[in-house]
């Protein structure tokens, strides 16, 4: 390998460096589109502040008593037999523990705003969805429209989305990061996540749950639109004349990688509650079973 | 130091409950073993309460449990345990033939109640109310199945522990391994009081 | 007549499965043609297979520790490579390869590298350190090790015959379940977790038996070494946590051999509750992996820095308020599974919480280092890079804690980079540590220095380069798992990773290489005392390697640093007036019976070969009953022949300095010279 190689891939190697650092710029986690998403992260910013109280003097300690204290030619003193401090043992617990308690705090107060099963505040009107892991595609139920689509999640970034989740395969796992975080979707159970979008926008989406062969592919685009375009956009749907009976759902919940977006103007009624019954772990009431 | 010489039958003086100081150690060991084997149980009763109403399209606990068979369980369980209780009794006052003589009793007793458990089983798979129907009896199986395999090694442990004592007399060692069986048996009493109290009980009120 | 197992279970469909089967094959054909070309069947058998010695018993099981991590990190670096070229391409591996890497990566690194490498360590060094001459139960301590081994040889069989689970390393159902995976893999996976954890187990059992009964006379329990302490919590937390594992095994495989319904889909089955009881058993694992490491971290850092340990009580407590917090905070591994608030926000204080004393340890392991002399042995540099390390880890672990920031990175690779960053600084460089520390107690030399600490620095930075990128993927949206991906921006990161991977191989070369050159110049590096680095605990006190006995005379106990205290006392190597005759436990073959039995059961099960299950079941009783009836299990070594070995052998000459002594010069006069730096 010649030098003029070598310099050409270490070239090569620092643009894709460099293109990384774009990269982050563009991560959902550190820049979010909602205002959950956004309280989630600032959150770990939080923390992670509070702990560095800890962590830089453990750097510090560590970095000054080795040198300081080494044995070929450190200037420290040696005192073999000192082995304990009531004030640094005292220190040692209470620091921490306050950092602990402090965050504590945040998280007892945090865990409780941010539930995935609470409504968002004072936003009644909330756009319903029911979503459902298949393997390996997403299928998205608008019982207030009628329609269904699979794999293009779209709602109008005014409202709330309200979401109800369940599978129809093994577990999975339903999450826009930039929106907000994730929740199981599990068989016969119906879990609940509320998100909503700062603006118009369009940010994937994706089963985060290991599922098997299709897994990789399991991802979607979701796409939070004006009213205008929401409409326009619920009328598209519509205009595509498949319906979801039960003879396409029966074809369309067989395993298929990385599925096309499919458009469905028409679904039977029940068809949420007849996924979930399915599954029913008791006779008498067939859905919501643990919605804990 | 546990591993000092292993004292003879001749050594009369020192034979005592457990085969004496010496096996405090396997003793201590075995409590350790029982702890383990309780919460292996302790799981498969979580297990079953949280999945006893998991019934799907099968029958529940009210149409499968018949409280005078269990009943029946109980008290051959219940009785093998006093029996073990006598075998026991009887090692210290060196009555050999005495201990082969209880445990052979236990031995019947606990067979006995294997037998009943199995006819209980083959029942319900049967009518149709086999472990493969639902949760719940998935549930049930386990744990019932569970100690009843315990109660069939224990049996195996006891015939064991007869031609032990009828080969070898009752020395410390094996004083100490009857000693240790005890303790297995009984725990299998505390148990099965707990499966009649959480699965059979609640199953019929 | 053998059920499923039929010619296709051979891996002619793919040339990288075929390499896999390849290299186990002649791996194994390797090691045969070598024992037979040198003789050595009838050595291997009565001195090792056989061995109920504690000491070999532990050098057997480090040995299949680090074989079983060279099989561990050949899957990593074969993911990093698939990961950093896959992007909008198959790369070269398919999913199902792909997930089969991945799977037996988790369960190879957890079940057949960490867990024999603590059993190995514990069973070197802490009969030694209490004074004892074995373990309570040196028979059981045998089937230990070959269960163990019988779940190992059922991963690396899979490789040949047959394929391995693809349900990750903690086997979700109702993914693991028989309807979504019909194939031997996830049998594979049952039968290795459920064999070797019975062996574990009884590892737990004896190890509690052994310091609670069998410490010598003055060692309270305010006296034990730290990693005596640890083995202890953590020999409780196997006694209570595997029986957890033990369960969920044996119902997925109910679900799996007899169509119950525990997890399945429907049918009253739950999977929630698999998530539950696998993890009652998982937490407290990760303890079961790291806290054996804190307490060799404890006793490197008080003997390098020459110094007695810092705050020995606080850092007793702080292990057992770990031990005690581990079971309480199994829920965080899944708090995006629909708890409520309240459940979730419990679980999540309790998961910080443990937080503050492992801060308190940290803490304990600087201010040893303080006012100390530090000599950096290999050991040392693996301690002060954990140090450093670990925080970076505790910190991502505290952020993780909290629920609605769990929401956001759950299954991300944020995830993957936080349990590699405890995980491998907190567990898997303090076994290196302990192994360059007490090395020269088993064998006799000492391990060489500067291939050592060339080992430390690949790992190290191998560590960042693998992992940070890990960091700011999950950041970026990245999970884990995935064969390929599409998003550009991710490749540099993974590229970078995959460059860490190749640094750790270069670091697992050097250790390789130390061992080699070790082994070559031992002649050079013999420890003729049995204390090369000025030790302070009892271990040092026996020769280098022990007699079979440890101890012709038990010490005396009175003092926390007991071999210092007898090195200041100046009562090393006294004679007793009189040697006594020792009884030891006579070497058995029925350990490796049951061992070989546990694998055939294992794989006749996994192949549905009934009549073998059946017949292994029938002779592993048969073997328990032969035994269980034996009251010969012992002989005697004759008072003559112990002071024969005795009088042969050297004793420490060292010294503990003392404050004063210390205060006079600024070298540490009796301290072994730092090697080779």
């Amino acid at each position: 390998m010649t030098g003029v190689q070598l310099s050409r891939i270490l070239q090569v190697f620092l643009t894709a460096l460099l293109l990384a650092g774009c990269g982050l710029d563009k991560a959902p986690i550190l820049h979010p589109k909602g205002p959950i998403a956004l309280v989630e992260r600032d959150l770990l910013f939080t923390a992670f502040y509070l702990m560095l109280i800890v962590a830089i003097p453990v750097f510090i300690f560590a970095g000054l008593f080795v040198w300081r204290y080494r044995a070929s030619g450190g200037k420290g003193k040696y005192t073999p037999d000192w082995s304990y401090s009531g004030k640094i043992d005292a220190l040692i617990w209470l620091v921490p523990a306050l950092i602990v308690a402090a965050l504590g705090y945040l998280l007892w107060t945090t865990t409780h705003k941010l539930d995935p099963y609470r409504n968002i505040a004072g936003t009644e009107n909330a756009i319903e969805v029911q979503a459902v892991a298949q393997d390996w595609k997403w299928l998205f139920i608008y019982p207030e429209y009628g329609i269904a689509t699979v794999n293009e999640l779209a709602f109008p970034s005014e409202r709330p989305l309200s979401l109800k989740i369940t599978s129809d395969t093994v577990m999975n796992s339903f999450m826009i990061p930039a929106l907000g975080g994730q929740i199981y979707a599990m068989a016969g159970m119906t879990s609940r996540l509320h998100l909503i979008a700062d603006e118009p926008g369009e940010f994937t989406g994706r089963n985060t749950m290991y599922s098997g062969d299709g897994f990789a592919d399991q991802h979607f685009q979701a796409y939070a639109m004006s009213n205008e375009d929401f409409d326009a956009w619920t009328q598209k749907v519509r205009q595509s004349g498949k319906s979801l009976d039960q003879a396409a759902y029966d074809v369309l919940v067989k395993p298929s990688v990385a599925h096309d977006v499919e458009y469905y103007s028409g679904y039977d009624p029940g068809l949420f509650q007849r996924i979930l019954a399915k599954y029913a772990q008791r006779p008498e009431h067939s859905s919501n079973v643990t919605d804990q | 130091m546990s591993v000092a010489e292993t004292p003879t039958v001749e050594d009369e003086a020192v034979l005592q409950l457990g085969g004496g100081e010496e096996f405090e150690d396997r003793e201590f060991g075995f409590w350790l073993y029982l702890m383990t084997d309780a919460i292996i149980f302790a799981l498969l009763f979580a297990t079953y309460v949280v999945m006893s109403r998991n019934i799907a399209s099968g029958p529940d606990a009210k149409s499968l449990f018949d409280l005078t068979h269990t009943a029946g369980e109980t008290l051959l369980l219940l009785f093998s345990s006093i029996t073990f209780g006598f075998a026991t009794l009887a090692s210290l006052s060196r009555q050999k033939g005495q201990v082969i003589l209880w445990l052979i009793v236990t031995i019947a007793f606990g067979a006995g109640f294997v037998a009943m458990e199995l006819v209980e089983f083959y029942g319900m798979i049967a009518s149709g109310a086999g472990p493969d129907t639902s949760g719940f009896l998935s549930a049930f199986f386990t744990l019932v199945g569970t100690h009843g395999l315990h109660v069939s090694l224990g049996i195996v442990g006891i015939t064991v522990m007869i031609v032990q004592v009828a080969v070898k007399g009752l020395s410390n060692p094996v004083l100490s391994r009857l000693y240790r069986l005890g303790l297995f048996w009984h725990f299998l009493d505390i148990v099965w009081i707990g499966i009649f109290s959480v699965v059979y009980l609640p199953g019929v009120l | 007549m053998l059920g499923k197992l039929t010619i296709d279970a051979l891996p002619f469909y793919s040339w990288v499965a075929m390499s896999g089967a390849a290299v186990t094959v002649f791996g194994g054909l390797a090691v045969v043609i070598l024992v037979t070309y040198l003789g050595a069947w009838r050595y291997l058998w009565t001195e090792w297979l056989t061995s109920v010695d504690h000491k070999k018993i532990g050098i057997m099981y480090i040995v299949m520790a680090l074989v079983m991590l060279i099989r561990g990190f050949i899957d990593a670096i074969m993911m990093r490579a698939q990961q950093a070229v896959a992007l909008n391409s198959e790369g070269y591996l398919p999913p199902e390869h792909f997930e089969q890497i991945f799977t037996s990566h988790g369960t190879i690194m957890i079940f057949f590298m960490a867990m024999p490498f603590v059993a190995g360590l514990f069973n070197i060094v802490t009969p030694q350190q209490i004074g004892a001459r074995d373990v309570a139960f040196p028979f059981m301590n045998s089937i230990s090790l070959w269960l163990t081994a019988a779940g190992a040889g059922l991963v690396l069989i899979s490789l040949v015959v047959g394929k391995f689970s693809e349900a990750g390393w903690t086997g979700y159902p109702p993914f693991s379940g028989i309807e979504y995976s019909p194939g031997v893999g996830v049998d594979y996976w049952l039968w290795a977790l459920l064999v070797s954890g019975v062996g574990s187990t009884l590892t737990g059992i004896n190890f509690v038996v052994t310091i609670l009964k069998k410490r010598a006379p003055g060692m309270k329990l305010m006296r034990m070494p730290m990693f005596t302490w640890t083995t202890l919590v953590v020999s409780v937390l196997i006694a209570f946590a595997f029986p957890a594992l033990t369960v969920v095994a044996i119902q997925l495989g109910l679900d799996r051999y007899l169509g119950m319904h525990f997890f399945t889909n429907g049918d009253g089955g739950n999977m929630m509750n698999f998530a539950n009881l696998l993890w009652i058993w998982g937490h407290p694992e990760v303890y079961i992996l790291i806290l054996p490491a804190f307490g060799i971290y404890s006793e490197v850092v008080a003997t390098f820095s020459g110094k007695r340990l810092f705050g020995y009580e606080s850092l007793v407590y702080a292990t057992g308020c770990i031990g005690i917090l581990s079971f309480s905070v199994w829920l965080h591994h899944f708090f995006t599974m629909g708890s409520s608030a309240n459940v979730n926000a419990f679980f999540g204080i309790a998961t910080m919480v443990i937080a503050v004393p492992t801060g308190v340890k940290v803490f304990d392991w600087l201010f040893t280092m303080f006012r100390g002399r530090i000599v950096f042995h290999p050991s040392m540099y693996w301690t002060i890079g954990f140090i450093v390390t670990f925080v970076i880890g505790g910190i991502s672990g505290v952020l993780l804690a909290l629920p609605p920031a769990d929401y956001l990175m759950h299954n991300s690779t944020f995830l993957v980079a936080h349990f590699h960053n405890v995980l491998i600084p907190g567990a898997l460089f303090g076994y290196f540590a302990g192994m360059n520390y007490w090395f020269p107690k088993a064998f006799g030399f000492k391990l060489n220095e500067t291939w050592g600490i060339r080992a430390f620095w690949f790992w190290l930075i191998g560590f960042y380069l693998a992992f940070m990128p890990l960091y700011v993927l999950g950041f970026m949206g990245m999970v884990r798992r995935m064969e390929h991906y599409n998003v550009p921006e991710w490749q540099p990161y993974l590229v970078v990773a995959a460059i860490g991977a190749v640094f750790v191989l270069i670091g697992i070369f050097c250790i390789v290489m130390q061992l080699v050159v070790s082994v070559r110049d031992r002649a050079q590096a013999v420890d003729a005392t049995g204390d090369p680095w000025n030790g302070r605990t009892l271990e040092w006190a026996t020769s280098s390697p022990p007699a079979s006995y440890n101890f012709a005379v038990i010490p005396q106990v009175e003092d926390l640093d007991a071999f210092a205290d007898m090195k200041r006392r100046g009562v090393v190597g006294q004679k007793p007036a009189k040697y006594e005759d020792i009884a030891m436990p006579k070497n058995t073959s029925a350990g490796v019976i049951l061992g070989a039995m546990g694998f055939l059961l294992g794989f006749a099960m996994i192949w549905h070969i009934w009549w073998l299950a059946a017949v292994c079941l029938v002779v592993s009783v048969i073997v328990l009953i032969v035994r269980a009836s034996n009251d010969d299990d012992e002989f005697t070594m004759a008072a003559a022949e112990v002071e024969a070995i005795e009088n042969q052998r050297q004793f420490s000459t060292l010294t503990i300095p003392t404050d004063e002594t210390a205060a006079g010069s600024n070298v540490s006069g009796e301290q072994p010279a730092a090697g080779s730096i």
